[in-house]
């Protein structure tokens, strides 16, 4: 094991080969020493002697001859302590806020392992976030992973941050909430921008941060999502506490993971991106979870840029068919000055379900939000009609509908970025917006729940 | 060089691992590889090495470990207690890893796969001196309140009994049965072995002829699966293929369910193993978890196990259907095995053909829906085995190679639309571009059990959203005002269609699941209100006065305002449409009159 490997095969992009190695095991972590720089690695491949080893910190500096590489006999593992709270550190979970090292009370594997299926405790739990849209129609729900699709130039950091800023989590307090947040190959400026806002609203404390920004090694990033769920989980199993894991920017990994891919010569699917994506996704967002029995909890807010706006590119396509929904901003909608820029059609939380109604929220909730869902799908369908033959054009019916649609996106989508609406004012503000449509068009609803919440404007004599 | 008694492993690449050494491994064969024993199989055999496919996590495997043969195909234990159980994609009982290791899966978990301590209640049904052949039952045992297991000869025995227990309390391994074969003396226990790639024999192929019914509307009545048929579901994420099989595994008219997690999220599978406890079987009063086998392979579970995953659930289907019971086996997503396939062959440095995905993706689909049918069992009792496979298409685009090939071997097509989901139109099932090709076997069927004209009825519901479809173009240019009032007409009556028939919410606890003859009886009253509306326009009452008169509505609502055990609720509903009707004719002439 302390064998000292002088020397390369060969370099390929962030990847070293190195010959002759006796003992390697798969996935184990090793020290690479240029000239008195240490840097680590991992060996991804082991064929013979010859084991294929990428390289965190990159492979600039590195010839062919100038490295002592050493093995270290385990995979890569963090060390974990509840000091990591209020703590700055790396894309592999350094500390780089010169406060010290973490003095570990464990270590742990970060790639974790599978929850298995039967310890799953079904999340059920609303999580109040005070944003109409989300709340209302995409409900985030305690252990859920509900990714945010945007694009470049969209507010989704604004959003993350007045998400966090405003989560109610049930029995959740000062004590035992915390926040993760892993920055993958963002703009230094972006990370500022989340630590100034922890820091204004009180709970920088409560953050555990992992940075790595758009100029640090591509490779790092890999395990940098991997590092926060480390930390996360730690927080969560084994101290009881319900945590919010921020992930951004998703489609810088995968990107990292494509250049990974093609570095070591591998087939790839679609847009170049290896065909183990899904898979290797999945490991990051099926940790996401409550466990049977146990306190704490893991959420799950991964953030990712769509190229090119376009929702069927690899990166959103495979991330859809693992969270459980998404939120989907558009950029039409900010362009016409709509924060938050939601666009609620393609958006989806499945687990609302479950956590919404009677005893949760309030108990016409779910026909309230299939009835909006519906209506504004209507909108649209309107609206495509109002281009071709002209607004004026339109029956009085679909008028209505046009006026239900703007009335929808300015005051129920359109919210203040300190403006907080709890779940009762969300739903009393939704009657309000479908009383612009007769009583006969909200098929989603029962009579019941009509009789009891629906007022139309005229009747109020309130003009909207 | 002589052989050894196994191999080394000399690379090793994720999940796939190559092996050198004497050892002359056989193809398929199953393996334990490196020190902590992880279970492998041989995926090819080469003059210098073989490669094994690893069904845990390698990390840490070491080159130099060896990998020690078992002489055997992957195969997995049939017998009591599989119903009701969770397994991982090779057949491991998760409930009991879980007591052993935790909420997390370690891997190398080496234990039965069945319980082998449980003492079942055994009803001997031989006797010494019977001859028995492969398939006959030589016990029962009940091993739910639902379900009773039929212990069988093996495929491979035959012979004469010398030796029978009496009825008792026996665990799975006891042997119960001696059976003479030649000089061979065969032990049979509760359980058998099988190695699950190869199809499980049967007699003979039936004709597909009766429909698995499944309580869903879009299904049942618009495009029916036949019992032992094959269907897939292909969408993009989140337009309901989990929803959909979910629904089925509930409540369609299986003796036995199958559900097959492969690749997908974690809390799905946790949602049955909540629910289905306390979800009550229609069929029999009693929780539908005791007819239910879950096999799970979660997303971020071993991938090569995910590939597995599939021909485990498979062959737990055939051996129940050769008891004699009519099987559903629902895999939710067909595309990550497929994916599996392309990851293990991308390893392999195999040539790609479509899209990375390895040029055998045809033949193992093809295989997998063979095994479907509705087969007369060797024992002579009849069973069947139905397959839906969920379609995960990249980019929900449906001309992706696993949506295609798949297509060529199943016969059931429930297209699921992005765009109906978006307008919460659930089941996304699209109407216009799925089909099903048994609707005409089928037909007899419906016509003897249901009602004469049952087909008869869903042609012309067809026909009228065919009809909404051409129509719907024109109103996309110029808007629906400047329709003829028949034409206004067809389109009112195809969003009752839509809205009250096709569209059906799976948390309303009447609309759920709903019976045949509501099924009909809901057609029945759309098409009479349209027959009576057909009438009355020519009259010139305009559209309008019908909408407004709410009589629309009145008929959408009634998936939810008629209780599935009150179907005569339907004759008053007509009464009243009828009278409401009625009366603006009668208003009608009168103005008429009066103008004349
Ligand atoms: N029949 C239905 N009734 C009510 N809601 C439905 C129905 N079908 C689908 N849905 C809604 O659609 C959501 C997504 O469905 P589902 O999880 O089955 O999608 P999926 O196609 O399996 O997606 P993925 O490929 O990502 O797994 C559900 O959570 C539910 O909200
Ligand atoms: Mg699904």
């Amino acid at each position: 094991m302390n064998l000292e490997y002088i020397g390369l095969k060969e370099i390929s992009g962030p990847l070293v080969v190195i010959d002759g190695v006796k003992d390697a095991s798969f996935e184990e972590m090793v020290e690479i020493h240029v000239g008195k720089e240490l840097r680590l690695g991992r060996i991804i491949q082991i064929e013979g002697e010859t084991c294929v080893v990428q390289v965190f910190e990159g492979t600039q500096g590195i010839s062919l001859a100038n490295t002592r590489t050493r093995l270290k006999g385990k995979p890569l593992k963090m060390p974990l302590s509840k000091e990591i709270l209020g703590r700055i550190l790396d894309g592999m979970g350094r500390p780089v806020d010169g406060l010290g090292e973490i003095f570990p009370e464990k270590y742990m594997d970060i790639n974790g392992e599978p929850i298995n299926p039967v310890k799953r405790e079904y999340p059920r739990n609303f999580i109040q976030t005070g944003i109409s849209s989300i709340d209302g129609l995409m409900t985030l729900i305690r252990g859920q992973k509900l990714p945010v699709f945007s694009g470049n130039g969209l507010p989704h950091n604004q959003l993350a941050v007045q998400i966090v800023r405003q989560a109610k989590i049930q029995d959740a307090n000062e004590e035992n909430f915390a926040i993760v947040f892993a920055a993958m190959g963002v703009k230094y400026d972006v990370a500022e921008y989340f630590k100034e806002s922890f820091r204004k609203g009180g709970v920088l404390d409560r953050v555990v941060m992992f940075l790595n920004l758009a100029n640090d090694p591509v490779v790092e990033r890999i395990v940098t999502p991997r590092c926060a769920l480390t930390a996360a989980e730690y927080l969560a199993y084994e101290k009881d506490m319900h945590v919010l894991v921020i992930l951004t920017d998703m489609t810088s990994y995968a990107e990292a993971l494509r250049e990974i891919s093609s570095s070591k010569g591998e087939i790839p699917s679609r847009k170049g991106y290896p065909g183990y994506l899904y898979s290797d996704l999945a490991s990051i967002y099926e940790r996401a979870g409550i466990i049977k029995g146990g306190k704490g909890s893991v959420t799950q807010i991964p953030i990712l840029t769509m190229p090119n706006d376009d929702i069927t590119h690899p990166i959103p396509d495979l991330t859809g068919y693992i969270t459980e929904g998404q939120i989907v901003l558009d950029k039409d909608l900010a362009l016409r000055g709509v924060y938050p820029p939601v666009n609620v059609l393609p958006s989806l939380s499945r687990l609302m379900k479950d956590g919404i109604g009677e005893g949760y929220t309030r108990e016409d909730h779910p026909e309230v939000a299939n009835q909006l869902f519906a209506s504004y799908a209507k909108v649209q369908e309107v609206r495509a009609l109002a281009s071709v033959i002209g607004e004026e054009e339109l029956s009085e019916l679909d008028k209505k509908y046009m006026n239900f649609g703007r009335a929808f996106e300015e005051m129920f989508i359109t919210q203040n970025f300190h403006e907080e609406r709890d779940i009762t004012q969300t739903l009393d503000l939704a009657w309000m917006l479908l009383g612009h449509l007769p009583k006969e068009e909200l098929d989603r609803i029962s009579p019941k729940t009509l009789e009891k919440y629906y007022v139309s404007p005229e009747n109020e004599g309130r003009q909207v | 060089m002589s052989e050894t008694s196994h191999g080394i492993i000399y690379g090793i690449n994720g999940p796939v691992i190559k092996v050198r050494g004497n050892y002359p491994f056989k193809m398929y064969e199953m393996v334990l590889v490196g020190n902590e024993k992880l279970i492998g199989e041989v995926i090819r055999v080469l003059e210098t090495e073989t490669i094994v496919q690893v069904y845990e996590n390698t990390t840490g495997l070491k080159a130099g470990e060896t990998v020690t043969p078992t002489g055997k195909p992957l195969t997995i234990k049939l017998g009591p207690g599989i119903i009701g159980n969770i397994f991982d994609g090779i057949e491991r009982p998760l409930t009991r890893i879980a007591e052993e290791t935790g909420a997390f899966i370690k891997r190398g978990s080496s234990m039965d796969n069945l319980d082998t301590d449980k003492l079942w209640d055994v009803r001997i049904k031989v006797k010494q001196g019977d001859t028995v052949k492969p398939g006959d039952i030589i016990a029962e045992v009940d091993e739910t309140d639902s379900v009773v297991h039929r212990i069988m000869v093996p495929p491979y025995v035959e012979g004469e009994v010398i030796e029978a227990l009496n009825d008792g309390s026996y665990n799975i391994n006891q042997v119960i049965v001696k059976v003479k074969e030649g000089k061979t003396i065969h032990s049979l226990t509760l359980v058998q072995d099988w190695p699950v790639r190869q199809p499980r024999p049967h007699k003979e192929r039936k004709h597909l002829d009766i429909p698995l019914i499944t309580g869903q509307r879009v299904i049942d009545t618009m495009f029916p699966i036949a019992k032992g048929g094959t269907a897939a579901i292909p969408g993009g994420f989140g337009t309901g293929k989990t929803l959909t099989q979910h629904q089925f595994a509930k409540w369609s008219n299986a003796d036995i369910i199958v559900y097959v997690g492969c690749g997908e999220r974690g809390n799905e599978i946790t949602e049955v193993l909540e629910d289905f406890p306390n979800l009550i079987d229609p069929r029999n009063g009693k929780p539908l978890m005791n007819r239910t086998v879950l096999i799970a392979n979660t997303s971020n579970m071993p991938v090569a196990a995910r590939e597995a995953s599939i021909y485990t659930g498979i062959t737990i289907a055939e051996y129940y259907r050769d008891m004699g019971y009519d099987v559903a086996i629902m895999a939710d997503s067909t595309s990550r095995w497929a994916e599996a396939l392309r990851e293990i062959s991308g390893r392999l440095e195999e040539m790609p053909a479509e899209e990375g995905f390895p040029a055998y993706l045809p033949s193992r689909l093809s295989e997998f829906y063979e095994r479907a049918g509705r087969v007369e069992n060797l024992n002579g009792t009849f069973g069947s085995v139905t397959i839906i496979g969920a379609v995960s298409p990249q980019g929900g685009d449906f001309s992706e190679p696993v949506t295609q090939n798949t297509k060529r071997f199943i016969r059931c097509f429930w297209a699921l639309d992005k765009s109906l989901a978006y307008t919460r139109h659930y089941p996304a099932i699209n109407w216009t571009s799925s089909y099903s090709e048994y609707i005409e076997d089928l037909t007899d069927w419906y016509k003897e059990n249901i009602k004469p004209d049952f087909m008869d009825k869903r042609t012309r519901l067809s026909r009228i959203l065919q009809e909404e479809t051409k129509l719907l173009d024109i109103v996309k240019l110029i808007g629906s005002d400047i329709l003829p009032e028949e034409q206004k007409l067809v389109i009112e009556i195809s969003r009752v269609i839509r809205q009250g028939f096709l569209q059906q919410n799976a948390y309303n606890e009447q609309d759920t699941y709903v019976p045949l003859q509501k099924q009909y009886l809901m057609m029945d009253t759309i098409l009479k209100l349209y027959d009576r509306l057909q009438k009355l326009i020519p009259l010139g009452i305009p559209v309008s006065v019908f909408r407004n008169a709410g009589v629309f509505e009145d008929v959408i609502r009634m998936k939810y305002t008629i209780r599935n055990d009150d179907l005569g609720a339907f004759d008053t509903l007509n009464e009243n449409l009828n009278k409401v009707l009625d009366e603006i004719e009668a208003d009608y002439k009168d103005a008429e009159r009066k103008n004349d």
